[in-house]
């Protein structure tokens, strides 16, 4: 099958969404001639024109209000944060606007906008690296979507696109420059389907975004260490596929979750939660782990951020301690 | 005010030190010796030295993220600098906050700025606190075309105005915002107009002139100190580079580019001094060799520099340390 990077898989949903439906359009900043500030919107300019691929001045909060305003008419805006840190500005119109309408009026307006967002730490220092998904995960209202790969960012994001709901959809900046499979036909993945990216029997690795690679390196690893690692992705937050976890942690018995943002208030702890609340909880045979981002910010020294990105050594060690 | 010849010196030699710092800067950031990105002053040095000149050692600035020019004319060590751009404990944030974030309370700098926009609201609550305190000090407030264009700009100069605040608002008026230049962005063409909506001055100035840099500055500072209130200044100048490191620039013409670099700021500067005979080819040479040598120093004190120890991650999130983490 072909192999393309997560670039070129997102650029490429919003290509075909673009053409299959003329409502759908670009709102950021850069994302016209300048090709997007990680090169994702590329040279779409060139084809749709700057109606559809819209710069905007740096205003946040007219971005995202204006996707809010521009859906509540029929238009399908994809709306683009330059980096996820940025949502902080963005966030009266996506938590309080975008997130309610539905629900506040009744069920007679919708909101059907995406809001793409790259996170995660790269060199940048405290107010461009963090992933923020816990703040949008904990607003009813919106859904969040977290791909990790080529493959499942664009499926997703086509399925973002054509949802008749806000949809948050965070990209990971590393995730950009990821190679994989992606078939020339068209599909679409639906919402609320996790994805097993490692079958296994002894523990159930839950990861996201980009935390998902590293997931896999580690189950390698630790297979060779006689570990059998299930790797679970769960693609999509809100709606999150709790009967997929639930099996596999029932199969397993013993879980790590990873993810990149910092532990206290992290998605993690829901999901554990979520799973001692279930049937899962009858199976489970030691205690939930996270391996998670500390809790701090993110700090710019090479080093400093090496540490604070949960590293595979680390995921390595958490499922060594289960199994022990 | 004149200024005196030493004065006049000595902003001569800061402006190339920001040049040779930047562009020492640029290579390694090309290289990647320094990880991430910056964004460099270089085209831009008149607006900075000009500016910050005109304030009293004891005034405060608060910078952007392109904020290496008002720092080192604020007075900062440039070993400092270059050491945190490398990520070093020994940096001007121990490592911990690179390019983008760099401070310096010993000289009244209180920091710069991922946010774009984010730092105008800082200092409008720093002015706040100086005429609460009744101080004389004001605060000088940069900031660039982009950033006018956030709500923060519009609550917090209306606040400032409000309340007559000690504050001095610099637009550094670069014609970009990254990709998006200022005709793209506004409607109006005189950015200074803003000033009428917040009832306080607004005045233009060539901000490659240093000269005219500093009077425009002094003048709202001494209205700001007595009590008069915030003004705005924008200040028309440009990027010489491009916005950070991975920019073809493909927005703007390399005619552009180069009518630009016609007025180069230092060129400009030092032809004044020279016909103020303060300045001639040996002294110019004596002053480029001092600054490079001191470039040399700080790469060297940053190259030799340890890097943090990994547990040093977890300092500094909260002033006492013994909070959960
Ligand atoms: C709130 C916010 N939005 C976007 C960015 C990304 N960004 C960083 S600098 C910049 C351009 C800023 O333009 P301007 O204010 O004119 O300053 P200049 O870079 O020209 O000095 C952008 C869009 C950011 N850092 N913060
Ligand atoms: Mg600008």
């Amino acid at each position: 099958m072909r192999v393309i990077t997560g670039r070129e898989a997102v650029r490429e949903a919003l290509r075909e969404e673009m053409q299959r439906d003329e409502n759908v359009f670009i709102i950021g900043e850069d994302v016209g001639v300048y090709g997007g500030a990680f090169g994702v919107t590329g040279n779409l300019i060139e084809e749709f024109g700057e109606e559809r691929v819209r710069d905007t001045p740096i205003s946040e909060a007219a971005i995202a209000g204006a996707a809010v305003g521009a859906s509540l008419l029929g238009m399908r805006p994809v709306a683009e944060i330059m980096f996820m840190d940025f949502v902080t500005i963005a966030s009266d119109q996506l938590m309080n606007q975008g997130a309610k309408i539905h629900y506040m009026f009744g069920g007679q307006q919708n909101a059907p906008f995406v809001m793409r967002m790259p996170a995660g730490a790269a060199e940048a220092g405290a107010q461009h690296t963090q992933s923020l998904e816990a703040l949008l995960y904990h607003i009813p209202g919106l859904k969040v979507v977290m791909p990790s790969t080529p493959y499942d960012l664009k499926g997703l994001l086509k399925t973002a696109i054509r949802d008749d709901n806000p949809v948050m959809f965070v990209e990971h900046k590393k995730g950009y420059g990821e190679k994989g499979e992606v078939p020339e036909e068209e599909y679409t993945i639906p919402f609320g389907k996790a994805d097993i990216k490692r079958e296994g029997k002894d523990v159930t690795i839950i990861a996201t975004s980009h935390m998902v690679f590293k997931a896999l390196n580690a189950a390698e690893t630790l297979a060779e260490k006689g570990v059998d690692a299930e790797v679970l992705d769960p693609r999509t937050l809100v709606p999150l596929d709790m009967e997929s976890i639930v099996k596999s942690v029932s199969k397993t018995g013993k879980v790590v979750i990873v993810h990149e943002a910092p532990r206290r208030g992290g998605v993690g702890g829901d999901i554990a939660a979520r799973i001692s609340d279930s049937e899962a909880f009858y199976y489970l045979e030691k205690p939930i782990k996270r391996v998670t981002g500390p809790n701090t910010p993110v700090p710019f020294s090479p080093v400093l951020e090496a540490e604070f990105i949960p590293s595979e050594e680390k995921i390595i060690d958490a499922v060594m301690k289960l199994t022990k | 005010m004149e200024l005196s010849e030493a004065k006049k010196l000595k902003m001569y030699r800061d402006m190339w030190r920001i040049r040779q710092f930047e562009r020492k800067v640029d290579q390694f950031i090309s290289r990647g010796d320094i990880t991430g990105t910056t964004h460099l002053y270089i085209g831009e040095e008149a607006t900075a030295v000009g500016a910050i000149n005109a304030l009293k050692d004891e005034d405060y600035i608060s910078s952007t993220h392109r904020g290496h020019g008002h720092a080192i004319a604020k007075g900062s060590d440039i070993k400092e600098m270059m050491a945190e751009l490398f990520g070093k404990r020994t940096g001007a944030c121990k490592g911990k906050g690179g390019s983008l974030h760099i401070i310096d309370t010993s000289t009244n700098n209180l920091g710069a700025n991922g946010i774009v926009g984010g730092g105008i609201p800082i200092a409008v609550g720093a002015a706040l606190a100086l005429k609460m305190q009744n101080r004389d000090e004001v605060v000088l407030n940069f900031f660039g075309d982009g950033a006018m264009n956030q709500g923060a700009f519009h609550e917090a100069t209306n606040l400032a105005a409000a309340w007559n605040l000690p504050v001095v608002f610099l637009c550094e008026n670069n014609q970009y915002g990254m990709s998006t230049s200022i005709e793209k962005a506004f409607k109006i063409k005189d950015l200074a107009k803003r000033g009428e909506a917040y009832g306080i001055p607004g005045v233009r100035v060539d901000g490659n002139k240093a000269l005219e840099v500093y009077d425009t500055v002094l003048e709202a500072a001494k209205k700001a100190r007595n009590g008069g209130g915030p003004s705005l200044i924008v200040s028309e100048t440009y990027r010489w580079k491009g916005h950070s490191k991975s920019d073809a620039k493909v927005y703007r013409t390399k005619e552009e580019e180069e009518e630009w670099k016609q007025r180069d700021p230092i060129a400009d500067f030092e032809q004044i001094l020279i016909e103020q005979n303060l300045l001639d080819e040996d002294k110019i040479k004596e002053i480029k060799n001092e600054v490079d040598a001191e470039v040399k120093e700080a790469v060297e004190f940053a190259k030799e520099s340890p890097y943090p120890d990994k547990d040093e991650i977890f300092d500094d999130v909260y002033v006492d340390r013994e909070v959960e983490l």
